[in-house]
């Protein structure tokens, strides 16, 4: 190659250094004419070539361009629409890893990067496999039984009456099956990537692993059933209502957590004997709180493409709704903290914008921008007493995923019997003159889930430890589950390469 | 020859660092510190749990000087390096050895 080049050189009249390569041009005089002619022809044919090439795409564009849409307008909007907000939803994945990593110790950094990173991988193959098919297929007002990875009769994008397979509870939306899927799909992995943060610092990594591949069977494809599988929750007289999840997803991912940091109990050295809570700071605020961000935007697509229509009027009303609970959850939680804790603290602002956010999950297509306002006031408030209180009674929640996730989500859910301001679908909540009767079906299904998913995750929690152990020794603990667990640190600076390097 | 440690404010690194190459100081060894004097440590928040932090981070200079030019570095330190508040830290002379080029092998003066 280099002596074809320097061959190509001296034909254009240029001396070479040979011991120089490249440094030493020189350039004989009366020899600059012919490069010159030589580079001019190059120019010419490239030129041409271009010419050509750009004339044969016109070419090809209008002999297409007559030819009319084959797909419907509204089909493909929804379908974008719903692929786009779920992109928007996996998305989220790096912000809970963010958040989690960030409010935990450098020494733990790996392993909780690790869970956040297999939860999803986990639960895209059994939700698939099993998940999707409890959850919305057709079977008993308790659980579906049909449609395993998929297979099984499906007329998807036909909604109503017209349509015939197995996933009935979906047909409500005119996508195709696989876009349902993939929305469903990110949704389930939110639910189980809660948990994550609630364990973190002491669990071992394979006994979090084989909680997710329950997660994704049976813990949330079960409740979701009952709520938006057609169970038997969506079939009561007046109906259970949770547009996007504050029960399906948020509860359930916080009941599962607290069982689990209760069976856990809290990390060393979080409360002393006499009943003092001891601090133990994350290790980077900076990414907490971009972390935080990344969830709030991935938040415009987990409300706004629950209407799995691109619905103008609904999903900027959803839109709205999600943006100011978030916001001025962050307003109330950093007061609320100033007040009783004396300093602004960012992890409770950034608790709150979140617990804001979960409220208005469920009620975020029923209520106004005011009811919004209240609901995530509420929530800002509520998540820095629940931090408090969790610590009060030494349940050890490293990141305030119960609190967020958990507390706020019944929140959200019981907010939408109250506030609910017959602007969709005629719902209408207690305060805006609709009755008791859609707040005394929230509290049934806020009930009914806590009790399932409470006793269920129990069991699996118990199961896991009796089989392979739920708590790392703790000695791994104190040097940080990083080196235990997966033999690698997160931030490895000041190592250096040892020269004992190899296969181990 | 002296060897001359000073622990200072974080801060006021890049002027001491500054006034101490006008003086003709031909080399500094710098390391981020903590520790505690009469300062003490002072008390942080996180998540309603007060906690207190007793090793303030400070920085610490290490600088090998030939005896004619030790009290001048330690004049331009503690000049620089001052602000008049409690925590500016402390300036330690003790003598020196040998010290050693390890490329070219020069002792004393000359490995400087």
């Amino acid at each position: 190659m280099q002596s074809k080049c320097r061959m190509w050189i001296a034909d254009c009249g240029i001396k070479l250094n040979p011991h120089s390569a490249f440094r030493n041009l020189q350039l004989k005089r009366g020899d600059l004419k012919m490069v010159i002619k030589k580079y001019f022809y190059v120019v010419l044919i490239l030129l041409a070539l271009t010419t050509f090439s750009v004339a044969g795409v016109f070419a090809e564009e209008a002999a297409s361009a007559p030819a009319a849409p084959s797909w419907d307008a509204k089909f493909a909007a929804d379908t974008v629409w719903v692929l786009i907000t779920a992109f928007l939803v996996f998305f989220m994945n790096l912000g809970f890893g963010m958040v989690e990593t960030g409010l935990c110790r450098s020494k733990n950094a790996v392993n909780i990067l690790s869970k956040n990173v297999i939860v999803f991988c986990v639960t895209t193959v059994f939700f698939w496999f099993i998940g999707f098919g409890i959850m919305f297929g057709n079977g008993s007002p308790f659980f579906g039984a049909s449609g395993w990875m998929l297979y099984g009769a499906d007329n998807s994008p036909a909604t109503g009456d017209a349509y015939q397979g197995v996933f009935a509870s979906l047909n409500w939306t005119g996508v195709p099956l696989y876009a349902k899927f993939i929305f469903q799909l990110v949704f389930a992995g939110t639910a189980a990537t809660i948990v994550s943060g609630a364990v973190a610092e002491r669990i071992k990594y394979f006994s979090f692993f084989a909680f997710s591949v329950a997660m994704a069977i049976v813990i949330y494809p079960v409740a979701g059933h009952w709520i938006w599988g057609g169970g038997w929750l969506a079939t009561m007289k007046t109906p259970f209502l949770d547009f996007a999840g504050s029960t399906v997803v948020h509860s359930i991912g916080g009941w599962a957590a607290l069982i689990g940091a209760i069976l856990l109990g809290p990390r060393i050295g979080k409360y002393t004997k006499d009943g003092k809570v001891n601090a133990i700071p994350g290790h980077d605020m900076g990414m907490a709180t971009l972390g935080m961000f990344v969830l709030w935007f991935g938040w415009f697509g987990f409300n706004p493409g629950s209407t799995m229509a691109a619905d103008p009027d609904a999903i900027a009303r959803v839109t709205i709704n999600t943006c100011i609970a978030g916001a001025v959850g962050g307003v109330a939680a950093t007061f609320a903290a100033y007040l009783m804790l004396g300093k602004p603290d960012l992890s409770m602002a950034l608790n709150g914008i979140l617990a804001g956010l979960v409220a208005i999950t469920a009620p975020c297509n029923w209520v106004t921008p005011f009811g919004s306002l209240i609901i995530g006031t509420v929530a800002g408030i509520l998540v820095v007493y629940a931090v408090l209180f969790f610590d009060k009674v030494k349940v050890d929640d490293p990141v305030g995923a119960i609190s967020v996730h958990l507390v706020n989500g019944i929140w959200g859910t019981l907010s939408l019997g109250l506030f609910a301001a017959n602007v969709s679908g005629g719902i209408t909540g207690l305060f805006y003159g609709g009755g008791i009767a859609q707040l005394i079906s929230q509290i049934k299904g806020v009930v009914a889930v806590g009790v399932y998913v409470v006793v269920v995750s129990l069991i699996v929690w118990l199961v896991i430890k009796s089989v392979m152990g739920l708590r790392v020794e703790e000695d791994e603990e104190r040097e940080g589950l990083d080196i235990g667990e997966h033999g690698m640190q997160a931030y490895p600076d000041f190592v250096g390469t040892s020269s004992t390097r190899g296969i181990v | 020859m002296k060897k001359i440690e000073a622990i200072i404010k974080p801060f006021k690194l890049d002027e001491v660092k500054d006034e101490l190459n006008k003086a003709g100081i031909q080399g500094i060894t710098v390391s981020e510190v903590k520790g505690f004097g009469r300062q003490k440590g002072h008390t942080e928040l996180y998540r309603g749990a007060e906690y207190v932090v007793d090793f303030l981070p400070k920085v610490k200079l290490e600088i090998i000087v030939t005896d004619d030019l030790a009290e001048k570095v330690i004049n331009t330190i503690m000049n620089t390096a001052k602000t008049g508040r409690i925590g500016d830290g402390k300036i330690f002379v003790s003598n020196l050895e040998d010290a050693i080029r390890i490329r070219t092998g020069e002792r004393g003066k000359d490995a400087i």
